[in-house]
């Protein structure tokens, strides 16, 4: 199935006051795949990620979503194929209620009501949060924002899940209980992040993004003990991958 | 508690107020707002030297605070608030009109004075009305019967983001200015000059926001139209509730029972 498929080629992008976003970045992510975005701080992932959703046109080169490119004529469609999930949960979840937040996608496209019903019911209870369904949304913790704000995306029943930063502001447990969910999507998933425990548990790939352009990717375990790449790249091995601290004394 | 996190609080409050389970609550969003929507239109167009006519409206607040639960106290202190822009509406009137109007015993009393006194009450009984609309309502229920009353959707829709993104807003207005008092020891810091380059930050934030929820309403493939279904039902109560309310604010507005019952007693000496 070629809809699931993300392809950049020669990707650029220069912002109006001339700063260069991204420096050239080619990549093909193919369907089913975890893909981890990683790199440090304006490396370039917010802005990739902006351009699988159509929010910049690039300056050069071309985004294929499935099997179209992207353009402005192909945007609603692209739009339906990527669900994005923002970092800040309060951007994403603007209405009243968030059962009304659920079904805001649902509804634009145009679903008789009664599917809208069943699709945000079924977004709620996959999250685990129906019992939230009539809470505005600022009366949630942050946890329950997050889910809320990623059944607001499954509900549109996207190909492509797009997350940016998902565990930032999430206590141990909710963290555990996000990955738990990702983990069991069969989508294609693309994560930005900083969390690198979380690349080793979700993604089997890792993109490594430096600025402005692909600097290695791979599988995520060989890229992880590649110590010169990780050090270049303001990066380190992730928590659990170091060894433990306390036996290493120890010994 | 600085007075922008204790506003904030407040506005919780009221939104928390909103979720009770009386049975003004129960009624349809539609019935209470018609009948506020009433009550202040027959309030505000009695002639301005009018006071007494006006006094028979306090029914209505006497018996919704307590039928619907509402805390007496927190209402008060609302409105101790906002009283003295009513205050400051009406200040000169004593000044500027003394043509007396009226005897109380041996006082002459001016018509500024009694323009004053009206100008109060109706403020009183409008905002009483308007707060308790909004505790047994909820902001998003006035929004919804609006839009039912085919107010333009943009409106309605403008006033549930507002109330939406307010929460938003003054949380972060509330960092701000905590993180200002930490780090202004003994009042230096607290000035114009740094409040102006607050509200100054405060409103790049929100346009920032307001560009990423822009960003997530498109995503989810926004084209202009908001879909709110929310199933009111217009039963019986909600009627009876309508019918019982307006008739008599009209019938007090054509209809002065103070003046009357003023009269009949003079009338009897």
């Amino acid at each position: 199935m070629s809809h699931h498929i993300v392809e950049v080629r020669d990707l650029l992008h220069v912002y109006p006051d001339g700063t260069t976003g991204i420096d050239g970045i080619s990549l093909r992510i193919i369907h089913g795949e975890s893909v981890a975005v990683i790199g440090p701080n304006g490396a370039g992932k917010s802005t990739l990620l902006h351009h699988l959703n159509g929010f910049l046109i690039p300056t050069s080169g071309s985004v294929r979503i499935g099997d179209l490119p992207l353009t402005r004529k192909t945007l609603p469609e692209a739009r339906r194929t990527v669900g994005m999930i923002f970092q800040d949960p309060d951007d994403q979840l603007f209405m009243p209620t968030i059962y009304d937040d659920v079904a805001f996608g649902p509804n634009n496209m145009g679903i008789p009501a009664d599917e809208v019903d069943r699709r945000a019911i079924d977004a709620l209870s996959r999250m685990g949060i129906e019992h939230l369904r009539d809470k505005p949304p600022y009366r949630l913790s942050s946890g329950e924002k997050r889910r809320a704000a990623i059944a607001t995306v499954l509900s549109m029943m996207p190909d492509i899940l797009v997350l940016d930063e998902p565990t930032t502001g999430l206590d141990p447990f909710a963290r555990r209980q996000l990955i738990g969910i990702l983990k069991e999507f069969t989508h294609t998933k693309i994560i930005a992040t900083h969390d690198l425990d979380l690349v080793v548990d979700i993604c089997e790939r890792t993109i490594v993004l430096h600025d402005g352009s692909v600097k290695a990717d791979g599988p995520t375990l060989e890229i992880f003990k590649d110590d010169a790449l990780l050090t270049e790249c303001h990066l380190e091995r992730p928590l659990s991958m170091q060894g433990c601290p306390v036996c290493a004394k120890r010994v | 508690m600085p007075e922008a996190a204790r506003t904030f609080t407040d506005l919780n409050y009221l939104d928390q107020l909103s979720n009770g389970e009386s049975a003004v609550h129960r009624l349809d969003p539609r019935a209470k707002l018609l009948t506020v929507m009433v009550f202040i239109a027959m309030v505000v167009s009695f002639d301005r030297y009018e006071v007494s006519a006006l006094l028979p409206y306090f029914f209505f607040p006497a018996v919704m605070i307590p039928v619907a639960g509402i805390p007496a106290r927190y209402i008060a202190r609302k409105y101790l608030f906002l009283l003295p822009f009513a205050v400051l509406i009406g200040i000169f009137n004593p000044v500027f009109d003394r043509d007396t109007a009226m005897f109380l015993g041996p006082f002459a009393v001016s018509g500024g004075l009694v323009s004053f006194a009206s100008i109060l009450i109706r403020f009183t009984l409008t905002a009483l009305a308007a707060f308790i609309l909004v505790a047994v309502t909820g902001f998003n229920g006035i929004c919804l019967s609006l839009e039912r009353f085919k107010v333009p959707k943009v409106f309605c829709v403008q006033l549930m983001m507002l109330y939406r993104y307010i929460f938003v807003l003054s949380n972060e207005a509330v960092r701000m200015g905590k993180a200002r008092d930490m780090r202004s020891a003994g009042g230096k810091g607290k000035g114009v000059r740094v409040f102006g380059s607050l509200i100054g930050h405060l409103l790049l934030r929100t346009w920032d926001r307001a560009q990423r929820v822009h960003m997530a309403m498109l995503s989810r493939g926004f084209t202009g139209e908001f879909h709110i279904r929310r199933p009111l039902a217009f039963r019986a109560p909600d009627m009876a509730f309508v019918l019982f309310w307006c008739p008599l604010f009209i019938l007090l507005r054509c209809f002065d029972p103070v003046s009357a019952i003023g009269r009949l007693l003079l009338g009897g000496v």
